[in-house]
């Protein structure tokens, strides 16, 4: 077990304010597994960061959140169209995993994406123009809600087979390797697609080969209407990096901070040591798992249940504990944020289609515009 | 020029290819300890190190997908599939990330990439290691499909597909590997992608044969000569971008078509081949494009059962002879 750091060992969950209060069944059921169960009074994570830092933390969920609701939104009044996953309740991962990595640090992730592409810079007129079908969007009306891409951004997908993305990231932290960057590669997934053979395959390679990818399971324990206990013989993802004696841990997901400080630690051993890392997040998403799911499968009750743990609710009780933010700043914010998403559709509306003759663009190298 | 084998000819471009660009690099099973299942790749482990020359598990889905995102970030990765029957495992990753990065991310991320690997029938190994599988990713928008039948054709299209910026599938012949013929040596020597050979010039009949099926092609045409038919045989090398053109010039010439593949007949790329020649070239025709395919049946393993399922001279001749109405 050389490669293996203490806390996968221990894999107890890392958090501010409200570790502590996740019950019993929000917890892997670690079968077989000693160490899995989060001790009960889990060590608050102290915020180490800067007042800016915390402050763009926090902005950032916010944005992401109110653009979601956005989305929600002009998907019902038919201005996105097609599948549109939403990452509302889930921010906390995304935001907090690509704050502690480099501008040049590569991205790949699922369908459920517009957060974690704006987090890591592509900006959300772009993004709603995506979304909207538009030729503005940053992948030129192409690809829509479940393909943004940035080749400006290293933001390198969207991708919509479910655990497609693991193979193509850990090809994407070979080449850093294999060029001898100090790169690094965040690939982000649903805990369905730890079911997949593309998950096992790849992280095999990755410790195999020692490639610097950080591979983020962002649990929100449904794959579609399918509960984690129907579909996973055992429930705790962050154990299956033992099969593979890749360094792992179990993240509250809630937690921004917590995310921000399991990424930093996971992206120091990519980068001094080409190592790649497990991390397991325990996030729930409030909305369907698509924008046609009526979400029967689960209660209001389960819903409502997470969103007490909510995490931009969590990191302003932990940020006004700090006195960093009062309910002044936070409505100064939340004008701006509506501005900016307002903003962000009236470009996605104003935008023009992609020209028809799209239609036959990109197919091939010879129209490759760099 | 050299008197080289298909074998040889395949490991002078990747050799030639891998000293001149460092961006590229070859993974597979056994490609590099081992020297190669077939021996394309013998010596390159030695001259080239294993950081470019690597050794894979056996996780066909998991490098191919790998191969695509080193791609991604500028890399140009020759990914081997011991044989092409396992490149049905990688499909998800050839035909969803491959074949669509470019488009679906708006132009912004080009994959050159090369899958190569034995296809088509081999020798008595039954119906999971003998097959052709052009048509199913000829289908896909995105991908290039080559298929070379000759030493010479070999190397200068396997140059051409490791410099091309698009994902290319290159498929060997299994039974072609020892085949011997002059190669260039010349290591600036390629073969533009999506340009036919007339392999030989004829007036009476075209014959439309690739990988396996070009030599038996020649072999009918040689035949049919004795019996006072001029065949001409054309091989279009790449099966996408398709050079129809050519094809339906040398239609337009002779106003008799036969079309040879070791594939199955239902959805082949034959039968594109003769839906395209009816669009194009219907008033030229004298009689129905007649196809000739490998049987419509899994491969057997029993040597004359084997030998039923390819298609041969005799059924080409025939052919020939039928679309002549003689």
């Amino acid at each position: 077990m050389g490669n293996q750091t203490t806390e996968s060992s221990t894999a107890k969950p890392r958090g501010t304010a409200g570790s502590a209060a996740l019950i019993e069944t929000d917890m892997p059921n670690g079968k077989g597994v000693s160490g899995a169960q989060p001790g009960k009074a889990a060590a608050t994570e102290p915020l180490s960061e800067d007042k800016d830092t915390l402050l763009a933390l926090f902005q950032q969920m916010l944005l992401i959140r109110r653009f979601e609701e956005k989305c929600a939104e002009s998907y019902a009044l038919g201005k996105i169209g097609g599948f549109c996953h939403l990452y509302i309740g889930q921010e906390a991962v995304g935001v907090g995993a690509i704050s502690a990595i480099r501008p040049d640090d590569y991205v790949l992730t699922s369908y459920r994406e517009h957060g974690q592409a704006i987090a890591k810079g592509i900006s959300p007129e772009a993004v709603m123009a995506e979304l909207f079908g538009k030729a503005t969007g940053c992948s030129r009306g192409k690809g829509g809600s479940m393909h943004l891409f940035s080749n400006e951004v290293n933001f390198l997908g969207g991708h919509a087979i479910v655990g497609g993305q693991i193979p193509l990231a850990t090809g994407v932290a070979f080449a850093s390797k294999y060029k001898e960057t100090d790169q690094v590669t965040l690939c982000f997934f649903g805990e369905a697609a730890v079911n997949q053979g593309a998950f096992h395959e790849s992280l095999n390679l990755a410790q195999l080969w020692k490639l610097p990818c950080i591979y983020i399971c962002e649990n929100n324990q449904y794959g579609m209407g399918t509960s984690l206990e129907r579909a996973m013989s055992v429930q705790s993802v962050a154990q299956k990096a033992c099969a593979y004696e890749i360094a792992s841990e179990f993240v509250d997901g809630m937690d921004v901070i917590a995310m921000r400080h399991a990424t930093e630690r996971a992206v120091e051993r990519a980068r001094k040591d080409y190592l790649p890392t497990l991390i397991e997040a325990r996030t729930y998403r409030y909305m369907g798992h698509s924008m046609s799911d009526p979400g029967n499968y689960r209660t209001r009750a389960e819903i409502e249940k997470y969103q007490e743990r909510d995490p931009i609710k969590l990191f302003t009780a932990a940020l006004k504990a700090n006195d960093i933010i009062d309910d002044q700043k936070i409505a100064k914010f939340e004008a701006g944020i509506k501005e900016q998403v307002e903003k962000s559709v009236r470009f996605a509306d104003e935008s023009p289609e992609p020209d028809s003759g799209e239609l036959y663009t990109n197919i091939y190298a010879e129209s490759w515009q760099d | 020029m050299a008197q080289l084998t298909m074998r040889d000819a395949l490991n002078q471009a990747l050799s030639e290819e891998l000293a001149r660009d460092e961006n590229v690099f070859l993974m597979g099973e056994e490609v590099a300890e081992y020297q190669g299942a077939y021996k394309v790749t013998r010596g390159l482990l030695e001259r080239f190190g294993a950081k470019r020359v690597i050794d894979t598990p056996i996780t066909e889905l998991g490098f191919a997908g790998l191969g695509i995102g080193a791609a991604m970030a500028g890399l140009r990765p020759i990914v081997e599939f011991m044989t092409f029957n396992f490149s049905i495992l990688a499909t998800d990753q050839i035909i969803n990330s491959a074949a669509k990065m470019l488009y679906m991310s708006g132009g912004q991320f080009k994959i050159p990439i090369v899958f190569r690997g034995p296809g088509g029938s081999a020798y008595q190994v039954s119906s999971q290691h003998s097959q052709a599988l052009e048509s199913w990713f000829a289908y896909f928008p995105g991908l290039k499909v080559v298929m070379p039948s000759t030493p010479a054709d070999a190397k200068g299209l396997l140059k051409s597909s490791i410099r091309d910026d698009d994902p290319v599938i290159f498929i060997e012949q299994e039974r072609m590997y020892g085949m011997k013929g002059e190669v260039p040596e010349d290591a600036d020597f390629t073969i533009p992608l999506g340009v036919a050979d007339i392999k030989r010039e004829g007036s009476e009949a075209t014959i439309i044969a690739r990988s396996l099926m070009v030599p038996i092609a020649l072999q009918a045409a040689d035949e049919l000569e004795k019996q006072g038919i001029s065949c001409e045989v054309i091989d279009p090398r790449t099966i996408r971008p398709l050079d129809i053109d050519t094809i339906v010039e040398s239609v337009k010439k002779t106003n008799r078509v036969v079309i040879a593949e070791e594939s199955h007949p239902f959805c082949s790329v034959g039968a594109e081949i003769a839906a395209q020649i009816a669009e194009r070239a219907f008033d030229y025709l004298d009689a129905p494009a007649r196809r000739v395919s490998g049987a419509d049946v899994p491969m057997p393993y029993a040597k004359n059962l084997e030998k039923l399922a390819i298609p041969g001279v005799e059924q080409l001749v025939a052919a020939v002879r039928e679309v002549s109405y003689l």
